[in-house]
């Protein structure tokens, strides 16, 4: 084990000073903060309460709205659509436990195996993101089409009997169904799992693999007790940045979904841009940011990484 | 049984491959179709090969319009918002000061919101202040999201940067604009051109905030969202298939120039 004591120490990033040197006026910071943080406070945190007081409105778009603290309207939106906001949460997880199980191989394979072919595979993942994301969401219109090679190669090996005994597709069809809605979710938001998972994958030094190895540990035992947890940063804000818009998506099941799969941001939008019922889609959608934040935190504690954020 | 063997060691480097080809595969569809010549309104059967979307691409009403809308609103958002979070980054790093924790959670906060919050919320306030929405919204709104991503790439750049070489310069007679000019700027850009890069994207592409914000006017993520209901024509795919080659020729080009400097050095 001599090389591990030879070995220079791993590459620190210049050691940021802890006390930065105090520099003439004491407003300068102030100044610098000053322009985007009041952006982010009139476009950002205002909103918020400007819709907080939007919820507890009643009235007609003709007669205009007036503040009567009538908290009802929670309780008749969430009534009315407790079916979207489950399926909401429950296809945002199925989409993000997929794109943990897809991205984490192609993460790895990235951080260790790929050689010189790294900067390439890293801007086949990279590359998408600049193609319109809605065209390639409809592109998948075209795969999963009800005559396309996808659904004619799992009819024929009988997995859409399956699949539509589950009820996540619908007899010979995965088009308008809960399976493409989920399919497109995981599309959309694996680059968002990919990256955290790289960026942690490849801090972990090299070395360690050599010790476990050296200890007579097996790959998969090496992944499970040295690579995996050492790559938990990586996968908490992967499942955060997949899970949080995943849940308030509406493209993917307004493209490849039907009636039957609307999400909350489908209703969300339709209250808000078509029906025009503003306290109704105020109300859902603070009762969606509520949800979302207390899953968030409650998540954050229970993998003890709250140093993250 | 070599075989086994042979697909046990290579196990990780077949899924994350089968994994690269799901990303890629809807680009796939978008390049083939665009040499489609469909029959109705709507691309998504393959009917025969031709090249008329290609030598015409602006042949669609208002697409190219939509199109130059959506470059002119990132460029803008990409600029106010570049300025402004590098601006705020160089405060976050190089100062202590009160509210510092305030300013951290207000810059977190946009990233962690699902958009069709922001979206209709943001809505609300334009709706109560009057306001008439169109170009002007849409600007706003790109700006404050893409604020906190570039406050968070330049953040990391400007925190690995060894304060030892700003005091150098100083003590070579520097004055401060010229130490920030000559030594802070170009060592914090690849941070803020990382930043620039995302806002851009961001921008360019994002469609729940605008379709919430936009009233009237149509960028070219609206534009594919209205086709899909009316039929879409096959100039939406030369525009994709042509934005996905623009960007890998950007990064590898940028690659290509990293690998040079990196020899030079050497």
């Amino acid at each position: 084990m001599s090389t591990l004591s030879e070995a220079p120490p791993p590459l620190a990033p210049a050691e940021p000073a802890q006390k930065p040197p105090r520099r003439r006026g004491r407003f300068t910071p102030y100044w610098l903060l000053l322009p985007g943080m009041l952006w982010l406070i009139v476009f950002f945190a205002l909103p918020m309460i400007y819709q907080a007081s939007t919820s507890v409105q009643q009235g007609s778009l003709e007669q205009g709205y007036k503040v009567t603290w009538h908290f009802a309207t929670y309780w008749d939106a969430l009534s009315a659509y407790w079916p979207q906001f489950l399926r909401s949460v429950f296809y945002a997880a199925a989409a993000t436990v997929l794109c943990l199980l897809l991205g984490y191989p192609l993460a790895y394979l990235i951080a260790f195996r790929a050689g010189r072919w790294r900067n390439l595979i890293m801007v086949l993942v990279i590359a998408p993101f600049f193609t319109s994301f809605l065209i390639r969401t409809l592109a998948w219109k075209t795969i999963l089409a009800d005559n396309g090679v996808v659904v004619h190669t799992l009819n024929s090996l009988h997995i859409l009997d399956l699949t539509s005994w589950l009820g996540w597709t619908a007899g010979d069809r995965v088009l308008a169904t809960p399976l493409a809605v989920v399919c497109g979710l995981t599309y959309n938001f694996l680059p968002f799992m990919i990256l955290p998972l790289y960026t942690s994958l490849e801090r972990i030094d090299g070395r360690l693999h050599e010790a476990a190895g050296d200890l007579y540990a097996r790959p998969w035992t090496t992944f499970r007790k040295v690579t995996f947890p050492l790559s938990m940063p990586g996968v908490v804000s992967g499942t955060l940045l997949t899970f949080i818009p995943a849940a308030g998506d509406y493209v993917n099941a307004e493209l490849l979904g039907s009636t039957d799969t609307r999400m909350i941001g489908n209703v969300i939008q339709t209250q808000f841009l078509r029906i025009l019922d503003y306290p109704t889609a105020a109300a859902l959608s603070f009762i969606l940011m509520a949800a979302i934040l207390a899953m968030v935190t409650f998540y954050i504690r229970r993998s003890g990484t709250e140093d993250l954020v | 049984m070599p075989f086994v063997n042979w697909l046990k060691r290579r196990l990780v480097v077949i899924a994350g491959l089968l994994t690269l080809a799901y990303l890629l595969l809807p680009n796939v569809i978008v390049t083939v179709f665009s040499f489609n010549q469909p029959k109705g309104r709507f691309n998504y059967e393959w009917q025969r090969f031709s090249t008329d979307a290609w030598r015409d691409p602006c042949g669609v009403a208002d697409m190219c319009g939509s199109l130059s809308i959506s470059l002119q609103i990132a460029v803008w958002a990409t600029v106010g918002a570049t300025i402004l979070g590098t601006m705020i980054s160089f405060a976050l790093v190089r100062y202590r000061f009160r509210a510092r924790g305030a300013v951290n959670s207000l810059i977190f906060l946009p990233m962690a919101m699902p958009e069709v919050v922001m979206a209709a919320s943001l809505l609300t306030l334009f709706l109560n202040m009057g306001a008439q929405l169109g170009f002007w919204t849409i600007l706003i709104a790109h700006i404050m999201f893409c604020l906190s991503f570039v406050v968070t790439a330049v953040k990391a750049r400007v925190m690995s940067m060894d304060p030892r070489l700003e005091e150098a310069a100083r003590d070579l007679y520097a004055g401060p604009v010229q130490t920030f000019l000559r030594v802070t700027l170009p060592i914090a850009a690849p941070g803020i051109a990382a930043g620039a890069l995302l806002s851009f994207a961001l921008s360019f592409d994002d469609f729940i905030i605008t379709n919430f914000n936009a009233g009237s006017t149509v960028t070219f993520p609206m534009f594919v969202w209205g086709s899909a209901q009316r039929g879409t024509p096959v100039q939406i795919n030369v525009i994709g298939t042509a934005m996905f080659l623009v960007a890998v020729l950007f990064v590898l080009a940028s690659m290509v120039i990293n690998n040079r400097r990196n020899k030079q050095k050497a």
